[in-house]
């Protein structure tokens, strides 16, 4: 019986190595590399991805325990001619110089408008049972997971931001 | 990575028979022993899954506790309604910690488990004693920032990391553990980690084959809760000192209960009950806090870099005390 890993929506037999990260997995096993390694060791957040719903650093996990997961990367969120709405507004506000950390920027974005519109509080959240607001402060606790070593920073807080306010 | 088998039990009593009979190691988020392994500090000959055990339940106690199962995540404990309510110090100490993609993955008893930071202990080329009995401390005299400075020895001076486990050890935590005989038994988070004297590889109390299945907290006492951390960062660093507080005051402006635990300073959450003693039953004031400073000092220890940390803890502590006894500095 083979074992397999739903990605962006199709199913694909997971690999046989267990030592396989979920990272190395999608780049090499499928050749969906815009997903990136940065570090390989979950400081750097440029392979974060979407699993069931939660943000994740591929590069720490095995591909071997993500059997039945259902598994969104970069090339699920949208394409050139119909990009996600993030996808978009990091185009516009120009939320990036090299590009490399981008797509670990976009999935984590893409999850952290979900955990505030679940009201899921952070470290800067005055309140931890109120209802949450949005501010740069609270956008960039959210965000620290992913490093630019361009330093987009305030052009990738503009970009979430538009979002947010839109989803509002 | 060394090459290893993958074990998927499906059941408990399975899992801790094979952690038992082999040189396995427990797998569930996986983010610090996945790291590990990549380093090579880490080499089991297999990693058993136990993240798709039965494990993962958060729920009330029938004395108004909570139920925290071992492998619900700390973004499900931090965001979960009665620990944002009813312990606050635990979901904030959570929230400190680590990245949003860290906290969706790490569990609680993983995070119990965690290993330290020490950068002697992470690079295998260095001497260890931790991770290589008898190669010697490189940390004393060496590198030693984020190091110890209390309830060290002279074969090791590391930290243990986390915040979760602060905030229990104030909050009287009960670590639920299963053998793989199937016995279970509880030890209070408080106890549950080890301070290194001359076996610093052995971090807690678990032995082969032990699991755990959950943590349980007591029902709330009251008072106000808080966790400061002083960090190098504001976000996604380990804590240079941090102060768990649960402090209650009577209705006669006095201290009426006090319980702290503290992180950074040890290999282990710190714990000492005499400094609740000291100050339960007297009102608050700058000389009181600098007594229980002095109690949570007493055998304090610098290696150099990390002599800071020592005025740190007491500037720390006195902060929190004057924070929820309302006392003005």
């Amino acid at each position: 019986m083979t074992r397999s890993i739903s990605v962006n929506g199709a199913a694909h037999p997971l690999p046989n190595d267990p030592r396989v990260s979920l990272l190395d997995f999608l780049r090499d096993g499928l050749r969906l590399t815009g997903t990136k390694k940065g570090c390989d060791h979950g400081q750097c957040g440029a392979c974060t991805v979407i699993v069931n719903g939660i943000r994740i650093n591929s590069c720490l996990t095995l591909a071997a325990m993500h059997e039945d997961d259902e598994v969104t990367t970069i090339e699920g969120l949208g394409t050139p001619d119909a990009p996600s709405p993030l996808q978009q507004a990091f185009l516009e506000h120009d939320g990036f110089q090299c590009g490399y950390c981008t797509p670990g920027q976009i999935c984590s974005a893409t999850a952290l408008l979900d955990e505030i519109a679940s009201n899921w509080p952070s470290d800067a959240s005055g309140d931890l049972v109120g209802t949450l607001t949005l501010s740069d402060e609270e956008i960039r606790e959210r965000m620290s997971g992913n490093l630019c070593r361009c330093g987009a920073y305030a052009n990738i807080v503009a970009a979430i931001r538009d979002v947010a306010e839109q989803r509002t | 990575m060394r090459a290893f088998d993958y074990i998927r039990p499906v059941s408990l009593e399975e899992a801790g028979r094979r952690l038992a009979e082999t040189s396995a190691k427990a797998i569930a988020g996986g983010t610090n022993l996945l790291d590990l392994m990549k380093l090579q500090v880490e080499t089991p000959s297999a990693v058993c899954d136990i993240s798709r055990l039965d494990l993962a339940t958060i729920a009330d106690t029938p004395d108004g506790g909570l139920f925290i199962g071992a492998l619900v995540t700390n973004t499900q404990t931090a965001v979960h309604q009665r620990v944002r309510k009813d312990y606050p110090l635990l979901a904030r100490a959570i929230l400190a910690g680590a990245t949003q993609q860290l906290r969706n993955k790490a569990t609680t008893g993983g995070n119990l488990c965690q290993r330290t930071r020490c950068f002697y202990f992470t690079n295998a080329d260095q001497p260890c004693n931790k991770r290589d009995p008898g190669s010697g401390c490189g940390a004393i005299g060496g590198i030693a920032k984020l190091h110890a400075v209390l309830g060290t020895s002279e074969h090791c001076i590391a930290t243990y990391p986390g915040d979760m486990a602060v905030a229990m050890t104030a909050l009287g935590g009960v670590v639920e553990i299963v053998g793989a005989d199937g016995h279970a038994r509880s030890v209070p988070v408080a106890d549950f980690h080890c301070l290194p004297g001359d076996t610093p590889w052995r971090e807690n109390v678990l032995e082969e084959g032990d699991i755990i299945t959950a943590v349980t907290l007591p029902a709330p006492v009251g008072g106000l809760q808080t966790y400061r951390k002083v960090r190098e960062r504001s976000s996604y660093a380990f804590a240079l000192v941090s102060v768990a507080a649960i402090v209650a005051m009577d209705d006669q402006g006095k201290i009426a209960r006090a319980d702290l635990a503290f992180g950074g300073l040890a290999h282990k959450p710190w714990h000492d009950p005499r400094i609740g003693d000291l100050l339960v039953g007297e009102a608050p004031s700058a000389a009181l806090f600098d007594k229980a400073a002095d109690l949570l000092l007493e055998t304090a220890q610098g290696y150099g870099e990390n002599d800071f940390k020592i005025p740190l803890a007491r500037r720390t502590l006195r902060a929190v005390l004057e924070e929820v006894t309302g006392a003005s500095s």
